[in-house]
């Protein structure tokens, strides 16, 4: 199961659990504010290869379509993917 | 039921048998060993199924019993003195983790100097890391102690590792005629472990995690309560107990002719015989004399120590053990229960036993009579130094 | 057929984590789980992945997952191995992931036992070369030269003194069923090995070098190239050990300059071309011995 955001956050005595154990892959916060640039695939370029997505160390860019995208809310801005793009299809933009 | 005549190792072996653990990882010490070359026995003969693991450390030892706790299998080690504090590490993380291992601990003295023989330095000292702690009188109790564990352990408000504490040679290895019961009663005793906390392939967990400042003092909170929960569990499931086997516990301490005593004496673990005998001889003198034998360290026997000592006029605390640059740890605890209860009575405290020296007859009856002059002290038993107040002379 | 890009478990198991941008060793967990499948039952000592995963209520880790004593990686692997096949569940795959640190130093003595033991688990050293969640302390994975902050290069001292201890042979002089070597920047041949593992019976060992941008000084998009740089300058090398021999996977045919590779990262901005030469000539003797028994 991929770990995904949660609306709630659990607090008080009631709700934290009675042991250091709790449901898997329980996101409560995004890593998009990491970022000072962000990845833009050029999609007409993309040829599907999924190199990027091999390599991200976050798995934040998966296959949609037969192309990578991105999924901004994890995505840290590292530019791996932009460098192990063969074909130049990843550009990295300033974030604004 | 069938009588046997038993060390309490073999007896806690026996016991932890019934008890039916999945998983049994351990690492060799004396005096521990006679318990786990038993269960290997066991296992290899077919009449324990259990998986044996041969770990490399006492480290590994408790932190392979937290592995198998985590995915919900029962889990059992055993372990004395240097090992106890080589796995320190993994006490509180047992705990922390609220895995129910049961974990048997020949209790043995500490180096430096390096000495086989028993005290309850080893465990005494462990008694912060939240684990709830018993401490047998005989080979019979042992036994019980060992079944009994596992229930109260693994029961769902408590989740809360066990250690059951054996004096090391005076109990490990003395022989006494023992019931064993059946495969049958024990398991009506005892129901296989079932648990929420644990990691299973159809329900996923993240286990073990970190939690900060917002979260961190409700978690140890909940280890706290699970701990104090303990207190009730342990009475239910010696009623249980007592139902099926026909022998009756009583729950954290043991009173022996406390309720009209002037002067009581309390103890733990396999020198309790030894005093309940002067105790019952100082009676027939005509001396009111009792003893309050404490069963469980942990949860701390608050009320009860309270409720028998509160119409004394002195009591005294005979330990084998001594937090340094203070005074015995359970005198401390027991003083803090009376102060509590607002009891005012002079208490004294003996300690006695370390590295296996023997405790007389003659100095127990000492004790009593010392008692009579109702002083507040702390003295080392038979070391030839005299000593009155709260410091100890004997230290240069 | 192999692994690879297509053909790989498209479900993320190691999402959201906070590991630093450009994390090598974030890449060896999220990969090896996905080959691994949604049964993985992973641990992850007191290290970095541990740090980053598992915050309460910040839970990356889609699979069981639990934090084990920074020494007790192996033995709590063990632990759930033997606790689920004590309940008759046998679908699963115990495997650990331990940093330089917390295999070579801290959590050796209980990955020899359970080696020993021939525990049927899947052991993976990502190796960022020191402790990086504590600050980049030197560990004995550390290379010779490498400055941390307990080996600050100065004028007496330059770096580490001492070479990077060999895991793989020593795991490999257990007769363990099967160890591997492999690099984030050739990340099929990791699968593959991966791959590989999970198919064994008995203990697995895996030991993958994973670069730290903020260890060793380079950006964080260099992370995959200085990756491949290692093993195409020799310093690090691709190998397997099975039944009792060892085998090359990958030989360059012409080494990649090791000082270009050095001179990359600040960690090695202190050695000098004698220090170099040192380091190049430990790495031709190292090749030697592959040549001469490795297959």
């Amino acid at each position: 199961m991929k770990p995904y955001l949660r609306d709630k956050i659990p607090a008080g005595f009631d709700e934290i659990p009675d042991t250091p154990s709790y449901e898997a892959g329980y996101l409560v916060t995004k890593n998009s504010g990491w970022r000072n640039v962000r990845p833009v695939i050029d999609t007409k370029k993309c040829i599907g290869c999924l190199n990027c997505y091999l390599y991200c160390p976050d798995g934040v860019i998966f296959r949609s379509n037969h192309k990578a995208a991105i999924d901004y809310d994890f995505c840290k801005g590292c530019g791996i993917c932009k460098k192990i793009c063969r074909i130049g299809a990843i550009k990295m933009e300033a974030e604004k | 039921m069938a009588k046997r005549f038993l060390s309490g190792n073999e007896a806690f072996a026996l016991g932890v048998r019934l008890a039916r653990p999945q998983v049994i990882s351990a690492y060799p010490i004396t005096p521990q060993t006679i318990v786990v070359e038993k269960l290997s026995e066991y296992v290899e003969d077919g009449s324990l199924k259990a998986e044996f693991i041969h770990v490399e450390s006492e480290h590994s030892a408790l932190s392979c019993a937290m592995g198998a706790s985590s995915v919900g299998a029962r889990a059992f080690t055993a372990t004395s003195s240097q090992g106890l504090l080589y796995m320190t590490e993994c006490l509180p993380y047992a705990a922390g983790g609220r895995f129910p291992i049961v974990m048997m601990n020949a209790n043995r003295s500490t180096a430096l100097p390096w000495n086989i023989y028993g005290d309850q330095r080893d465990s005494v000292s462990q008694l912060d890391s939240g684990w709830i702690q018993a401490y047998a009188e005989n080979a019979q109790e042992a036994l019980d102690i060992a079944l009994m564990s596992f229930y109260i352990a693994e029961h769902p408000i408590v989740s809360t590792p066990f250690m059951a504490n054996l004096d090391g040679f005076v109990l490990t290895h003395t022989y006494e005629v023992a019931d064993v019961p059946t495969i049958e009663q024990a398991d009506e005793f005892l129901p296989p472990y079932r648990t929420k906390n644990k990691m299973s392939l159809s329900e996923p967990k993240n286990l073990a995690f970190s939690a900060g400042p917002e979260s961190n003092t409700i978690f140890k909170l909940k280890e706290h309560l699970g701990v104090l929960n303990a207190r009730t569990v342990i009475s239910e499931a010696e009623q249980r107990f007592g139902k099926i086997f026909g022998r009756h516990y009583t729950g954290l301490t043991e009173s022996y002719r406390t309720e009209d005593a002037d002067y009581i004496l309390i103890t733990l673990g396999s020198i309790s015989g030894l005093v309940r005998e002067i105790t019952d001889k100082l009676r027939a003198e005509g001396k009111k004399a009792g003893l309050l034998r404490i069963r469980y360290l942990r949860p701390f026997p608050n009320e009860e120590i309270a409720a028998a000592i509160r119409n004394a006029k002195a009591a005294a605390v005979l330990e084998k053990d001594i937090s340094f640059g203070n005074e015995g740890t359970v005198y401390t605890n027991v003083n803090s229960a009376l102060q509590k209860a607002g009891i005012n009575i002079p208490t004294s405290d003996y300690i006695g036993g370390l590295g296996g020296k023997n405790i007389s007859a003659e100095e127990i009856e000492g004790i009593f009579a010392e008692l009579e002059e109702e002083k507040r002290t702390v003295k080392f038993l038979g070391t030839g130094g005299e000593e009155s107040g709260s410091q100890c002379k004997n230290a240069q | 057929m192999a692994v690879n890009a297509k053909t790989l478990n498209e479900t993320e198991f190691f999402y959201g984590h906070k590991a630093c941008a450009g994390c090598g060793g974030s890449l060896a967990v999220r990969i090896a789980l996905k080959v691994l499948g949604e049964n993985a039952v992973a641990v992850l000592p007191a290290g970095c992945m541990s740090a980053v995963g598992f915050n309460f209520p910040q839970l990356c880790f889609g699979n069981n997952a639990i934090i084990s004593t920074f020494a007790g990686t192996a033995s709590m692997l063990t632990g759930i191995e033997a606790g689920l096949r004590a309940q008759g569940i046998t679908d699963f795959h115990a495997v650990g992931f331990a940093g330089d640190g917390g295999t070579a130093d801290i959590g050796l003595q209980a990955l020899s036992g359970a080696i020993d033991r021939n525990d049927d688990i899947l052991y993976i050293c990502y190796d960022n070369e020191a402790y990086m969640n504590t600050g980049i302390q030197k560990s004995s994975l550390t290379p010779f030269g490498a400055k941390t902050t307990t080996t600050p290069a100065g004028k007496n001292i330059r770096g580490n003194l001492r070479p990077k201890k060999n895991m793989f042979e020593i795991v490999a002089a257990h007769g363990i069923p099967y160890a591997a070597t492999a690099s984030v920047g050739y990340i099929n041949d990791f699968m593959r090995k991966v791959e590989k593992a999970k198919q064994i019976k008995g203990t697995k060992y895996i030991h993958i070098l994973a670069p730290c941008p903020t260890g060793w000084g380079i950006k964080t998009d260099d992370t995959i190239e200085i990756a491949k740089e290692v093993v195409d300058c020799g310093l690090w090398y691709l190998a397997e050990y099975e039944n009792g021999e060892f085998k090359l996977n990958y030989k360059p045919e012409e080494f990649s300059s090791v000082g270009d590779y050095l001179k990359k990262q600040s960690r090695f901005r202190h050695l000098t071309d004698e220090d170099i030469k040192v380091i190049q000539s430990s790495r031709d003797a190292k090749w030697e011995f592959i040549h001469r028994n490795f297959k």
